[in-house]
């Protein structure tokens, strides 16, 4: 059976140039970039030659680039590193009700430690309203967190505008691109924000190795106490191999870009419109515009059935996906991003992601149409909810 | 995440449907909690002997493995034998399940509970034998 991987929001394999790259640093050049000797100059050359790379390819100075593992590290050092640094100023976050756990975990933690944070509302696409972020401004903010890309949804949010607004508040804007470097351009100095958390996994890249790229000037308290790497902000023995593989892949997918999403959008808007042709009864959540969400992403909800059972139906037949359904994640509330852009509880169960990346095929999209048509069936023909739901919900539109 | 015998049963789903001429319903869950399941059966008055038994629902992999499961477990017993099926011995038929997802299994009992209770009550004049329709809760 082939298998056939539309789950690139969750994470993708490294690209084989990528590893290459990366090999050398394991065994050969294995030296602490921190010591003295020419192993440990050795590593800290690569080190050095991969954060001017990515400082490049961000637009920024290579004193801007600090490594971490992830992410999920990067959000929490840059949140509650300025956070923590600033509270004598203010103690009011504004940040959007589709984060990532990864910031919306670390607000709440924040606010347990005295913060007051604002969780903004989107509109039924996912978008934040820059006219409602000015008005949750107020003389106590001191941070802002919205995310570029939902990584649900693929929705791309307008950073742009909500960094300038502020900007001209004087509040310090943080955007979780994770979900958007690698698959769109992103241009530190033409956003305008001051800190930006990258993962290198989500573009054919290494787990567990990340950037936070923080503005020159912005102040944040220590992350990772102990040794005095990264200026002193986050302590822990430089992930060389990890590091020599976050550039290498992000120049791979710079330099590959247009031509990968024309491919990759290609097939996506391929399944999309037939998924909307064959299967009735379902929303398509998120950007109806194909410009506004990232050429991967499409998101479905199916009226009448449960996610997880959709899931292992694909999963039986090669198929790999993500599912915002409650029982996949073990909480008992579907997703917080569906649920936000106003989706029904019990129709948010029923939902699943399909995040496609450039070796996917026309082929492998008509495959996972066929195979999701005759899921959707089976699963309605036993569902003792479908027909009753359908009634309540023209009821309600 | 589930071993052979989940997948198998969930591959191959016993008992799906809804018995028109049921004397026994049974639905618990909640659609917005992710989870449904209903249960009829026809019981055979005279013998208590669950004859039919059908079952459809709403639900993950994990609901739909259980149910499959305590329906052939209580087919062909009696009442009284039915409404002795625990959730535990739904999921040691089944191997075991993940922790996460014991509770799905409880909804599985406790629709054959509801689905005897309702056969119960029905013998008693409590309620009416008219087809239930299926309705949202
Ligand atoms: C939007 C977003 N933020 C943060 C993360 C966390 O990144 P990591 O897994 O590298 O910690 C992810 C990925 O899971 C994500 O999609």
């Amino acid at each position: 059976m082939e298998r056939i991987y539309l789950d690139h929001g969750a994470t993708t394999g490294v690209a084989k140039e990528v590893l290459e790259k990366m090999m050398p640093y394991f065994s050969e050049v294995f030296g602490n970039g921190s010591s003295q000797h020419f192993f440990g100059r050795e590593a800290l050359e690569a080190i050095d030659n991969a954060r001017e790379s990515i400082a490049k390819n961000l637009n920024c100075r290579s004193t801007e680039i600090y490594f971490v593992s992830g992410g999920s590290e990067a959000d929490n050092m840059a949140i509650k590193g300025y956070a923590l640094a600033h509270k004598d100023k203010g103690n009011h976050i504004i940040t959007s009700k589709i984060e990532h756990p990864a910031v919306l975990e670390t607000c709440r933690k924040l606010e347990k430690y005295g913060f007051e944070v604002t969780y903004l509302d989107v509109d039924k696409e996912g978008f934040v309203s820059p006219k409602d972020f000015e008005a949750a401004i107020k003389d106590t903010t001191i941070l802002a967190s919205i995310m570029m890309v939902n990584n649900e949804i693929g929705a791309i949010e307008p950073i742009k505008e909500l960094a300038a607004i502020a900007k001209a508040h004087g509040v310090v804007f943080h955007t979780d691109a994770v979900q958007a470097v690698g698959n769109i351009p992103v241009d530190v100095k033409d956003l305008g924000v001051d800190m930006l958390s990258l993962s290198a996994h989500k573009f054919y890249g290494p787990k567990g190795v990340g950037v936070l790229y923080k503005k020159n000037g912005v102040k944040i308290q220590r992350f990772l106490d102990g040794g005095e790497q990264e200026r002193n902000l986050r302590a822990s023995t430089l992930n060389t191999p990890g590091i020599v593989g976050c550039a290498a892949a992000l120049d791979l997918a710079i330099a590959h870009m247009e031509e990968n999403n024309k491919k990759t959008q290609e097939v996506r808007d391929y399944f999309v419109k037939r998924v909307q042709e064959l299967i009735p009864n379902i929303y398509y959540n998120g950007p109806k515009d194909p410009s506004k969400r990232i050429p991967g992403n499409s998101d479905f909800s199916f009226i009448g059935i449960e996610g997880e059972g959709i899931l292992f139906h694909l999963d039986l037949h090669g198929i790999a996906v993500s599912s915002g359904s409650a029982c996949s994640s073990g909480s008992l509330d579907p997703s917080h991003v569906l649920l936000a852009i106003g989706i029904p509880m019990a129709v948010a169960h029923g939902s699943i992601r399909f995040s496609f990346g450039k070796e996917n095929t026309i082929e492998q999209a008509e495959y996972t149409v066929k195979v999701l048509e005759q899921t959707v069936k089976q699963l309605r023909a036993m569902s003792p909810i479908y027909e009753e739901l359908l009634e309540e919900l023209k009821k309600n539109v | 995440m589930y071993n052979e015998e989940v997948i198998n049963e969930f591959q191959n789903l016993q008992n799906v449907g809804f018995i028109e001429n049921h004397n026994a319903y049974g639905k618990i869950g909640n659609a917005a909690c992710g989870d449904i399941m209903e249960m009829t059966m026809y019981i055979n008055p005279e013998t208590e002997i669950i004859e039919q038994v059908a079952f459809r629902t709403f639900g993950c992999a994990a609901a739909q493995a259980t149910s499959s499961r305590a329906t052939t477990l209580v087919k062909g017993k009696t009442v009284q034998e039915a409404l002795e099926l625990t959730n535990k011995a739904v999921v040691d038929s089944l191997g075991g399940l993940p922790a996460q997802k014991i509770h799905c299994s409880v909804l599985a009992e406790e629709a054959i509970k509801a689905c005897i209770e309702n056969y119960l009550d029905r013998k008693a004049g409590k309620v009416s034998n008219e087809n239930e329709k299926p309705k949202m809760v």
